[in-house]
């Protein structure tokens, strides 16, 4: 019964996933393609002798079949994932509707899975990044997001125990307090990256950077917004409609 | 945070009960892991390591991994 659940929610979870991927991918589309062709137009001009003169992909491939099956596979990736997660916190984190806990859990998704690792380790354009160093880049990354969603789990539980004792508000400040202290702490103490070359146009890079982080909002915005109803549909089959209109003409009279 | 000051009326919203850990754990394990091996192959396959040999997997996800913010190369 519980088991159905919760395979329940990991399909819907995987489904939002996809339908948030694909708001996202339009948003990369329109917002983020632009940059990277300008980035890779610099990467012509400074290095005629790269090592991408085969092309195994084409441009055209990349910027729409290839960015749409990376970007719908990391939204089914992540939704999943978070389904898992919407399971375990529904019903812990606090008094929230199936909905309002699905939206909480986007945001906090988005703040840790991706905000926090790119305050420290930012996307990066084509063009940007020595090609030697991408193993510790890539280490360095995957380390500051694991840190990140484990410090943010963390924080959430040591938040519910302080609850019987500070009240929820308290509890709540105190805990994002830690989360933020810790985060700092990784954020002095981990290497710092910048391989930006000297002349790389500002704009381009500023205006990548905003368009990834535009695609993350989306993409989680999205789907705490579709999970939540799904979700909320499946554990409150009850029409929420007339609920809502009977509270109205209640607080009306 | 959500200090509900509904009346104790049927217009109260229907609160989740908690999903047993017990029962979550098997789908955590297993589908948890297939996620993650999904997000290994966009974000990072061919770039610091690989599983398959050449160039294709990272190509083909290229604009993808920029814009998903992974270190691509």
């Amino acid at each position: 019964m519980n088991s159905a659940l919760v395979r329940n929610l990991l399909i819907r979870g995987m489904l939002a996933g996809l339908g948030a991927g694909v708001l996202a991918l339009v948003a990369a589309y329109f917002l983020g393609e632009p940059s990277v062709d300008r980035a890779i137009s610099f990467e012509g001009a400074h290095a005629p002798a790269h090592e991408h003169e085969v092309e195994l992909v084409s441009r055209g491939v990349q910027s729409t079949a290839g960015l749409a099956t990376g970007v719908l596979v990391y939204g089914i990736a992540f939704g999943g994932i978070a389904a898992l997660a919407y399971c375990v916190a529904l019903g812990r984190v606090g008094r929230f509707t199936p909905r309002a806990t699905a939206l909480l859990l986007s945001g906090c998704a988005l703040l840790a899975v991706y905000v926090v690792p790119f305050l420290k380790y930012p996307a990066n354009p084509p063009a940007v990044g020595n090609a030697d160093t991408i193993g510790k880049r890539t280490t360095l990354y995957f380390l500051m997001m694991v840190l990140s969603v484990l410090l943010a789990v963390g924080a959430t539980i040591v938040g519910k125990r302080l609850v019987p004792r500070l009240g929820t508000w308290y509890a709540t400040v105190v805990a994002v307090a830690a989360f933020a202290v810790v985060i700092g702490l990784a954020f002095a103490f981990l290497p710092v990256v910048n391989e930006v070359p000297g002349d790389f146009p500002a704009t381009v890079l500023w205006r990548f950077r905003l368009s990834a982080l535009a695609m993350q909002v989306i993409l989680w915005g999205g789907f705490g917004l579709l999970f939540g109803e799904l979700a909320e549909r499946l554990l409150n089959p009850r029409p929420a409609k007339a609920d809502e209109s009977r509270t109205v003409a209640t607080a009306t009279n | 945070m959500a200090q509900h000051v509904a009346q104790p009326t049927a217009t109260t919203p229907e609160l989740p009960a908690t999903l047993p850990l017990k029962a979550i754990a098997p789908w955590a394990v297993f589908f948890g892991i297939l996620m993650l091996v999904l997000l290994y192959f966009v974000g990072a396959e061919q770039g610091a390591t690989a599983v398959v040999s050449g160039e294709n997997v990272h190509e083909w996800v290229h604009d993808a991994r920029h814009l998903l913010g992974f270190p691509c190369h």
